[in-house]
């Protein structure tokens, strides 16, 4: 079993509907001089490092950096300029737009109540440094990206995937990745457990979760009336009971016809 | 007659009982089934439930152990993962014969609402299941109710029968 090959190159480009007249709401930016905190952090900045962008958005300052200077940047904003806590950082997947990747810290400073948020473009097969001995929260998290996107980390320890298990193909949180797995996930137990023999036995994987057909004994049962794996569901007797009709050894049947309904509450 | 003599002959007083060694068997293998505790996601949740005193599972005999070298029988109960299948399919192979497994609520039974790459699709693409047990996550009394199945399944096999070939062996 195949899957059926279909090319996934410009899958983000296709969209199945487009309103001509529909602009894409913009999150307005400001100038970083409008801040009096961001004004001097990205001055304090430009004078070690090469900004390339730097810009307002939802109260973060957003500045770009080069993926070179990531660390440096981080430390200097740790020791320096009083931003203690990396609180996030991952990938974006920009593959089909730019060939590159978006990676981005977000940093809080708890004295002053202000964010910024780092960002740099790495190619697709370009390693960044890693910043786990600033901050501990990277350790794990440039493991998920790796996990997740297949950006590489320079100089972690530890350099391995986090969620998805060791042997797994591929990298899910990368936009060409199908949701529901490509031909090695979908097999990977079976190849795993059984070795790709025992494909032709277990069959592919049944996807499609509308299907409904109360005659199929083989993966369907209605409660109450269970039968057995396979059989004619429209030949036996399917009304179950829990026991068999003599009842068993030291337990007596209940029969609905011996039972006493007690309307009056107040008995 | 001495007062606390059993008179054998009298009113079929006699204290044999008789019946068949399949019954025999089965009536013991029934009445105390232990699960090896398999929680995997909110279905466990109902598992616990199912043990704790306001359901008892202790009076059908089915006590809850860590071990699967002392289960027989193994309720899935959650979301079985690819990287887990293999774990699941080890502890399976580990339990004694006989042994028997109900895939507890809609993530074992088809993957449910997790149609997703990460997922396995129903934990008999893993290993052979006996009952399946719908629901999102079942009620105790449903479990309960699964669990006479299997008793009223396990009467109706044959004792010194090796185990018949499941699906997936």
């Amino acid at each position: 079993m195949m899957r059926e090959y279909k090319n996934k190159e410009n899958v983000q480009k296709k969209s199945y509907y487009t309103d001509r007249y529909w602009v894409a709401p913009r999150v307005p930016t400001f100038d970083p001089a409008t801040d009096e905190e961001f004004n001097s952090v990205v001055a304090s900045l430009k004078g070690k490092f090469s900004i390339n962008e730097a810009y307002i958005q939802l109260k973060h300052l957003v500045i770009y950096i080069n993926p070179e200077d990531n660390k440096a940047v981080l430390q200097y904003l740790h020791e320096e300029l009083g931003y203690g806590r990396l609180m996030e950082m991952s990938a974006i997947d920009w593959l089909a737009k730019s060939g590159e990747f978006e990676i981005f810290y977000e940093m809080l400073n708890v004295d002053k109540a202000k964010r910024i948020r780092v960002k740099c473009y790495i190619k697709e097969d370009q390693a960044i440094e890693s910043v786990q001995d600033i901050f501990r929260l990277a350790n794990f998290a440039e493991r998920e990206m790796f996990d997740m996107f297949g950006v590489k980390v320079n100089n972690h320890p530890f350099m391995k995937r986090i969620l998805m298990p060791d042997d797994w193909q591929g990298y899910p949180l990368r936009k060409t990745y199908p949701l529901q797995g490509d031909e090695a996930a979908s097999w990977y137990e079976v190849d795993k457990i059984f070795g790709k023999e025992a494909r032709d036995i277990i069959g592919p994987e049944i996807r499609d979760s509308a299907m409904i057909d109360r005659y199929d004994s083989e993966r369907f049962a209605r409660l109450g009336h269970e039968v057995a794996f396979g059989s004619d569901v429209s030949e036996v007797k399917t009304d179950q009971g829990y026991q068999e009709d003599g009842g068993v050894f030291l337990v007596r049947k209940l029969h609905k016809d011996d039972t006493k309904t007690i309307t009056d509450r107040d008995r | 007659m001495a007062q606390h003599k059993v008179n054998f002959s009298e009113n079929g007083g006699l204290p044999v009982a008789l019946t068949t060694v399949d019954k025999l068997v089965n009536w013991g293998r029934s009445n105390s089934l232990w699960a090896l505790t398999y929680g995997l996601a909110c279905c466990g949740i109902e598992m616990m439930a199912t043990g704790a005193s306001r359901y008892d599972f202790d009076r059908f005999g089915t006590i809850f152990r860590a071990s699967p070298r002392q289960a027989e029988v193994m309720v899935v109960a959650g979301t079985l993962t690819k990287k887990h299948a293999e774990f699941i399919r080890r502890l399976y192979d580990q339990m004694a014969e006989p042994k028997w497994v109900i895939s507890m609520g809609s993530c074992a039974n088809t993957g449910g609402m997790f149609n997703t790459y990460a997922t396995v699709q129903g934990a008999d693409r893993v290993i052979p299941v006996d009952l399946y047990l719908p629901g999102c996550a079942p009620r105790p009394e449903t479990l309960q109710y699964a669990l006479m199945m299997l008793q009223k399944k396990i009467r109706s096999e044959k004792a010194g029968k090796a185990q018949r070939p499941k699906r997936l062996v």
